[in-house]
């Protein structure tokens, strides 16, 4: 919650608190800003307004208990969350879920990018006064939210991607769903487009706004979006392959120009290239089992549970003590819509992960929002904030 | 990993004792156990050498207390390299009773908060640091959250069968006694 910033007394410069509650700041952000008239001359981020100890948390629950913190802190990214909690605990245990369910958890976690970055879209679109923007990509967001529904019984805390596979198989309508929202959603893309790219206000308000240089953004350690806004093609999905991601056919979008105009136009692109994984993961999902059929790791199907002494043994040690991880400790990062999402694991080989720290992108992308800010005007500030697109829950977890 | 024996080797002429061990992490990403007096020079080789480390993906603290291991708290730093594609890791282990690192904020900007967050979290000092005070706590706090020996905390939830428990509790009466 850091102390009070310190500023050197200046009769021009004028101090203005932006937040905690003020609702460009995305969340619960506070900014203490230095200004002299219009123009910004100091920024200082002011967090841990929704500080609420998920890492603590973590090392009270066990493992499969874990897999429901991880989606409330990155709530427009759940299922890359529990994909990545997911992929670390696998790691300890030396497993690899099933091919069928490494494609789902490919297809969903871009479906996510994609509803990620349309709230991340429509919400700068509201920010700076458009506010029909928000309206349809929001009608887009709600029949992916339908899809998550579907799969997993919620909408947003899906908890659906799980150590060892998925929690249950796709349900029937899961693919006419996903190919009837593949095939609507290039001519809504189009809309948007419209509405935004050659707009001139949005010109006049995104080019040249906010820049930051390639070699701020790998110095202060700005992962995503905002890191191939300007011109770094750096993407886990391609430098570190995981999930299968190397199978599939997809580009690394990129713009030199390093300011939210680039990073807008990168977003935008970047829905596309997820929607061509998308397609390619609903043309190859494979039969056989979505989870490990290890029953020490993964409940048994409830079939088996009424007629199988031992499998409801398994589903009561299961449910009771959970599963015990080999000890040693595991840093595994994905690409989230925001940047690099990591999970630190350290197990002392008891049911409870014994450490959990969380490398959220937000966290450490929203760090250079005063590189961004300094020497903008103050209106400007808020389009700064929605092109790093920082969700509060990811940055104070 | 293939190439991280040349990369060992390296350091180990550089910080000589410095390098206290090396490991793996079961991601098989090498982990250089290094004396805290050398983390600066370790990040600068290899952040500047040939391997081009030039991403830290971020610093956090551990604190192995209720392992029983000795020191009580390292100090992890995760870095990335673009060019070879690979991570390595550095840990430092960190005296209880003299828990204090030399940042690494000159050579890596991004480290700012991170330090920030686990001086905030478990109390160990950066030596160094531009602007060493809590991220995440309330400026306030008289503890350090996420060492083994702070408890977890909370508050029981009322129900009709522990209300008047809770009311009597919260109210500073003795518990009532027991019929048994």
């Amino acid at each position: 919650m850091a102390s009070e910033p310190q500023f050197l007394p200046d009769e021009d410069i004028m101090l203005l608190n932006m937040g905690p509650q003020h609702p460009a700041t995305h969340g619960v952000l506070r900014l203490v800003l230095a200004l002299d008239g219009e123009v910004v001359r100091d920024c200082t981020p002011v967090i841990g307004y929704l500080h609420s100890g998920f890492e603590k948390t973590y090392e009270t629950k066990k493992y499969q208990q874990c897999v429901t913190l991880t989606d409330r802190m990155d709530y427009l990214n759940p299922l890359g969350n529990n994909l990545t909690f997911a992929l670390a605990v696998e790691r300890l245990l030396g497993i690899e879920a099933p091919p069928r369910a490494q494609v789902i958890r490919v297809l969903l976690a871009e479906l996510t990018r994609i509803q990620s970055h349309l709230v991340g879209l429509g919400s700068n679109g509201l920010d700076l006064g458009a506010s029909s923007p928000i309206m349809y990509c929001f009608r887009e967001r709600e029949t992916l939210l339908d899809i998550f529904e579907m799969v997993s019984g919620q909408r947003m805390m899906t908890s659906y991607i799980r150590p060892g596979g998925l929690a249950k198989d796709i349900p029937p309508g899961f693919e006419e769903a996903v190919q009837k929202f593949i095939d609507s959603f290039p001519d809504r893309l189009a809309e948007y487009h419209g509405l935004l790219t050659r707009n001139p206000i949005w010109l006049d308000r995104m080019i040249g706004v906010g820049k930051l240089s390639a070699e701020e953004c790998i110095a202060l350690g700005v992962t995503g979006p905002v890191l191939r806004g300007a011109g770094v093609p750096r993407d886990l999905r391609k430098d570190m392959p995981y999930s299968g991601y190397e199978s599939y056919e997809f580009d690394v979008v990129t713009r030199e120009e390093g300011d939210c105009y680039a990073r807008y136009l990168v977003r935008m692109d970047e829905m596309r290239e997820s929607l061509k994984i998308v397609q390619q993961a609903l043309n190859r999902i494979p039969e056989g089992p979505y989870v490990v059929e290890d029953f020490k790791l993964a409940f048994p199907p409830k079939q088996l549970i009424s007629e199988n002494m031992e499998a409801l043994i398994h589903h009561f040690k299961l449910a009771t003590e959970g599963y015990k991880v080999p000890p040693g400790e595991v840093y595994v990062a994905t690409e989230s819509p925001r940047g690099e999402l990591g999970f630190y694991i350290v197990s002392d080989g008891s049911g409870k992960p014994y450490r959990v720290h969380v490398r959220t992108p937000s966290f450490t992308n929203l760090q250079a929002l005063p590189a961004m800010a300094k020497g903008g005007y103050v209106a400007d500030l808020v389009n700064v904030i929605a092109a790093i697109d920082p969700i509060m829950g990811d940055v104070d977890r | 990993m293939a190439g991280s024996e040349a990369l060992v080797q390296t350091v180990r002429e550089a910080v000589g004792d410095g390098l206290l061990g090396v490991d793996e992490d079961r991601a098989g990403t090498p982990v250089l156990i290094v004396e805290r007096d050398f983390i600066r020079e370790v990040c600068r080789l290899l952040r500047d050498g040939d391997w081009k480390y030039v991403h830290l993906s971020g610093v956090w603290g551990v604190d192995y207390l209720a392992m029983g291991l000795e020191p009580r708290f390292a100090v992890v730093y995760y870095l990335y390299s673009p060019s070879l594609r690979q991570r390595i890791a550095i840990k430092v282990p960190v005296e209880e009773s003299d828990a204090v690192v030399p940042s690494v904020v000159e050579l890596f900007p991004g480290a700012n908060w991170h330090e920030r967050e686990t001086f905030d979290m478990y109390g160990i000092r950066f030596d160094g640091h531009p602007n060493l005070t809590r991220i995440l706590m309330p400026d306030d706090a008289d503890f350090h959250p996420l060492r083994k020996d702070v408890p977890i905390g909370g508050e029981a939830v009322e129900f009709t069968h522990n209300s008047a428990r809770l009311r009597r509790q919260r109210a500073g009466e003795p518990p009532k006694a027991s019929l048994n």
